[in-house]
């Protein structure tokens, strides 16, 4: 059990210096990844938005949309920071807790 | 590489999740198999893992950024179906909270993510671990499975979006969904995967399994590479 308090204990680290991955890019002006762009930074790199893929890109409104508030892309860097660590918390929490209750359901249902 | 909703047309999204779906099956058979007391929190933390490695973009400077995945490692610790299933779990909190990949691509994020990579790099450091038994190797063996691992996930992302030009072309030559074809996708993906964002996943790879090797979770990885898959 220790063993797996020091890894959590990585991960809590990890996730405060996450906004690293958000404020290097942003200094060293790297854009989105490939394949990733916003419907206007696709219209931008090609002249066009695709008719399939304006009807479907906003198929889902998600609560913190790229690990920050709903429309807060303008944000200064510091909060754009404490919303990622944020994310980064709850995201650990999430996938930490629905994976534990996935396996001790498939080691419940086993017997 | 976590392809967004809107990039891939129905067929290729649907077709993904229909393979997906046995694969998916198949973990939990797996994994319910060699199940212990041990093993769901290592799980746990095998998703936590990754979710917050995916956080950190690596940025091409003036050009795109990437990130590295954890998901050899996790292989390597908790079995290629363990892994296949703690990162599906990672992928569909990062599409359905955070927007990060999309709702109707998650069949096809999860195909590349969490089964290609684990899969592809798991092998290689199989193949590997033999000959470079000492504990250096081990971890050298590691990394060139994450390396490997991470560019082929890029590699089959790559096929998902350079096939749609194919599929879905309006008549004034315009794509419907992603426009790129395979001839641009395919180098774009695997370069910038194969020279900068699957060496910082190698170098990952190799730290962790070698620090694990180190401290008494040496047995982590001990067992599963003794074992072979579970």
């Amino acid at each position: 059990m220790t063993n797996y308090r020091r890894l959590w204990i990585g991960l809590i680290i990890l996730a405060l210096l996450s906004p690293l991955g958000l404020y290097l890019p942003s200094v060293l002006r790297a854009g989105a990844a490939w394949g990733e762009w916003s419907l206007q930074e696709l219209h931008e790199l090609i002249g066009y938005t695709p008719a399939g893929m304006a009807r479907t890109a906003e198929a889902w409104k998600a609560p913190l949309p790229d690990y920050a508030l709903p429309g807060e892309e303008g944000a200064s860097l510091t909060r754009q920071g404490f919303w990622y660590i944020l994310s980064a918390l709850l995201g650990i929490a999430a996938c930490g807790g629905g994976t534990y209750l996935l396996a001790r359901w498939l080691s419940h249902s086993a017997r | 590489m976590h392809i967004p909703d809107g990039y891939l047309g129905p067929p290729t999204y649907i077709a993904a999740y229909a393979a997906c779906a046995p694969l998916w099956g198949m973990a939990a058979r797996r994994v319910q198999a060699g199940l212990t007391a041990r093993q769901a929190p290592l799980l746990a933390i095998a998703a936590a893992f990754s979710f917050v490695v995916m956080m950190f973009n690596i940025p091409l400077p003036g050009a795109t950024t990437g990130h590295a995945v954890g998901g050899v490692v996790i292989a390597i610790a908790a079995g290629p179906w363990g892994a296949a299933l703690s990162i599906s779990v990672a992928l569909v909190i990062q599409a359905l909270l955070f927007g990060d990949g999309g709702i109707t691509a998650i069949g096809a994020n999860c195909l590349n993510i969490a089964f290609v990579m684990p899969f592809t790099g798991y092998a290689v450091y199989r193949l590997l671990a033999r000959p470079l038994s000492s504990r250096t190797g081990q971890a050298v063996a590691a990394g060139i499975g994450g390396w490997i691992g991470l560019t082929a996930a890029a590699f089959t992302a790559a096929l998902m979006f350079g096939v749609q030009p194919l599929l879905h072309t309006a008549p004034d030559g315009r794509a419907l969904y992603a426009p790129y074809p395979l001839s641009v996708t395919v180098p774009a993906m695997v370069l910038e995967h194969l020279l900068l964002f699957g060496l910082v996943e190698g170098l990952l790879t190799g730290l962790v399994v070698y620090y694990l090797q180190l401290s008494r979770s040496a047995r982590l990885v001990g067992t599963v590479a003794s074992e072979g898959p579970r």
